[in-house]
């Protein structure tokens, strides 16, 4: 089932110490059989220093795909509400990408994107057989040089950190211009432990340890915003409890914590002899995919809700460690025939990822551990989840579609997955997408909801939350692009309310 | 490697990764580089020139580059195992990880015990035919399934397959047997070169 060749993509979230499955002294709880994985990036620029750069737009009708299918809820807000953002977001970090106009991947402002790869060519020829929509990635890497940030060298080594600041990261983009205003300071190795609250509900500041000294301090403010990534936040919100909020912080509701969602994921990989026949040849390109599928059944009945899209990997990648395990694994033996078969197998996988959308659901969600506290002395969190049979039907599917571009390919699909056990349909754990979202999501009505349109807690009007805890469905859209287009709606209504005296 | 990141951090990912396999543990390839070129510092530093083990003992050392040596042996085309440094770079990350150290310090353990028990010394001390078939019981998981006191044996030379396996393909010598062209600045993305005619 583990996904084995040396895929592109997977450097999201697998190097140290931008950010752990596992930090030493900061422990996080699973109630049984949930198995929650939650990656943490404890680092100036969070997540945004590992994530994939796959930069997609959510669909008009992603935002009110409640009242489409009936299941959870709608957006408070439209895509008309957001298009704008997403336009200022793509112009200002740079995506590529192509207009297409698909319903379900509306087109932004893209820079021209890298020409495909081998495999991606094959892939997309696959695809046209099969009636599959597959069409060039939208990535946010520079393929042209804008805001004075050189475009990318084609190194293929993101994982890395780009040194010329070529793919988007906060650290690099964002920070810079913010740092040379001279109005910014960057208090780093502060690990943040509550939000303080006056007597009159309002937020003051927050108070936090100091790593490097061990010892407890505070910063005051006018106005907080919270984006310390969906379940942190909501863990901040729920330890910071008074004698105004005895339930937590914005949480009259009730909901902070809940409708917790990570993507659907299943991977699958197949070996493609056409590929034996490629001469040598640079494929290392961008730090992720060329092409992509969108998703491309919206027109039909499918048998899960929603959809997925299918990220494409493989061929002749950089060697590393693992690339060839489930060669030795199939060829075992030893000596110059394996060596051989190396040879000729190198450069010939071709590897899916599908990522879809999950529909919340009441067993899913993170509290407060009664009984366990960081060694900050931090209350921590206990996670609940649990795949319905949307999600499992939804992977499913994608082994099947992995299978049938595989062999539309004239190759062979190795993955084997079953239909129960712990990884149904290859369904990767709850946590391991890193794309959970959902924690303090919006909507109009106080009663079930912490947020407004606009990210403002519904109880408390100088503080907002502009992770990914707003989002009210996780779309087969990574979500990074959206968090930071509500995050420049969220600033501009924070600015322009306080200009107001509101807050 | 940046400031902050000790050598240990990054050998016991390196390790750590390498026994999970789950998708998004796939190993960091800097990692690898880091513990080539870690090795070409230790036998730098060294007056001999030569890699001194850190964690097996000499017996054990020489028992596994043998082993490595069959795995990934020279041949026309390339370089083996050996020139490539895998036997330096097990043994570094071996002497980081408790987990390799068990895997691999006893597997060695278990291969002479099984030798003795056969033939009459340990591996090393057997004839060529003798190491062979020897090889040959362990080196597929069909012989463990018709007798399971080769099971032990079975994973173990699995285990230190994957080891060569990673460390000869991350080598210099192993890239450029593959005929990996990458891992260079270039002002555009040239894209797919002609399919050849099928």
């Amino acid at each position: 089932m583990a996904l084995r060749f040396a895929s592109s993509w997977c450097w999201r979230g697998r190097s140290r110490p931008n950010g752990a499955w596992i930090i030493d002294g900061e422990p996080y709880t699973s109630a049984p059989g949930a198995n929650f994985q939650w990656f943490r990036s404890r680092i100036v620029g969070g997540r945004t220093n590992h994530w994939g750069r796959i930069a997609l737009r959510f669909a008009p009708i992603d935002f009110t795909s409640g009242t489409r299918d009936g299941l959870g809820d709608d957006w408070p807000i439209t895509y008309q509400d957001i298009a704008p953002y997403y336009d200022k977001v793509e112009s200002y970090i740079g995506v590529f990408g192509t207009k297409e106009n698909i319903s379900s991947a509306p087109d932004g402002v893209f820079l021209p994107p890298p020409k495909p790869r081998c495999t991606e060519l094959l892939v997309k020829k696959a695809c046209d057989k099969l009636n599959i929509i597959c069409i060039p990635a939208r990535l946010a890497v520079l393929t042209r040089s804008i805001n004075g940030r050189a475009p990318c060298h084609y190194c293929g080594q993101c994982g890395r950190g780009c040194i010329t600041g070529s793919n988007f990261s906060s650290s690099q983009v964002l920070l810079p211009p913010a740092m040379k205003t001279g109005r910014l300071t960057l208090i780093t190795g502060a690990m943040a432990r509550s939000v303080v609250v006056g007597k009159d509900g309002k937020t003051e500041g927050v108070s936090y340890v100091d790593k490097a000294t061990r010892t407890e301090k505070r910063v005051n403010a006018r106005a907080v915003v919270l984006a310390a990534s969906a379940c942190e936040s909501a863990r901040l919100l729920l330890n910071s409890r008074s004698a105004v909020f005895p339930d937590g912080l914005a949480n009259s509701s009730g909901t902070v914590g809940k409708y917790l969602t990570d993507s659907v994921g299943s991977d699958g990989w197949g070996y493609v002899p056409a590929l034996e026949k490629m001469p040598p040849h640079n494929h290392d390109g961008v730090g992720g995919m060329h092409m992509y599928v969108p998703w491309w059944k919206f027109d039909r009945k499918n048998d899960f809700p929603r959809g997925y899209h299918i990220e494409i990997g493989g061929g002749r990648e950089m060697p590393g460690v693992g690339m060839f395990d489930e060669l030795c694994h199939d060829e075992e033996g030893y000596g110059l025939r394996l060596k051989a078969r190396a040879r000729q197998t190198y450069g010939t996988t071709v590897g899916f990822s599908g990522r879809g959308e999950m529909i919340p659901n009441p067993h899913t969600y993170c509290e407060i551990d009664p009984d366990v506290v960081d060694q900050w002395g931090i209350p921590v969190l206990r996670f609940h989840f649990r795949w319905s049979e949307y999600e499992l039907r939804q992977a499913q599917d994608m082994q099947e579609t992995f299978r049938s571009i595989i062999e539309a390919m004239g190759g062979v699909y190795q993955t084997k997955t079953a239909i129960d056990g712990q990884y149904p349909f290859g369904i990767l754990e709850g946590g391991k997408i890193i794309h959970e979202v959902g924690t303090a999501r919006m909507g109009a009505d106080p009663k079930t909801s912490v947020v407004n349109g606009y990210c403002q807690a519904h109880d408390v009007k100088n503080l907002f939350v502009t992770d990914g805890g707003p989002l009210v469905t996780n779309p087969d859209k990574n979500p990074t692009l959206t968090i930071m287009a509500l995050s420049w709606r969220a600033s501009e209504y924070l600015l322009d309310e306080a200009k107001k005296g509101n807050i | 490697m940046s400031v902050g990141i000790s050598r240990r951090d990054v050998l016991r990912t390196l390790a750590v990764s390498a026994a999970g396999g789950a998708v998004l543990q796939v190993i960091p390839a800097q990692a690898a580089e880091y513990t080539h070129q870690a090795v070409q510092k230790a036998k730098a530093a060294a007056p001999s020139g030569r890699y001194t083990p850190k964690y097996f003992t000499p017996h054990q050392y020489e028992t596994l580059s043998s082993l490595c040596d069959s795995i990934i042996p020279k041949d026309e085309k390339s370089a083996g195992a050996i020139e490539a440094g895998a036997p330096e770079f097990i043994d570094l990350l071996t002497s980081e990880n408790e987990q390799y150290q068990l895997k691999l310090g006893g597997g060695l353990y278990w291969l002479d015990g099984f030798c003795t028990d056969r033939y009459t010394g340990p591996y090393l001390s057997c004839a060529p035919d003798e190491r062979k078939s020897v090889l040959d019981l362990i080196a597929f998981r069909k012989n463990a399934k018709a007798d399971p006191a080769l099971s032990q044996g079975v994973v173990f030379f699995a285990f230190v397959r994957s080891l060569t396996c990673d460390a000869f393909y991350t080598s210099k010598i192993g890239i450029a047997d593959l005929q990996y062209i990458g891992n260079t600045g270039l002002p555009e993305f040239p894209g797919c070169p002609p399919l050849p005619e099928s």
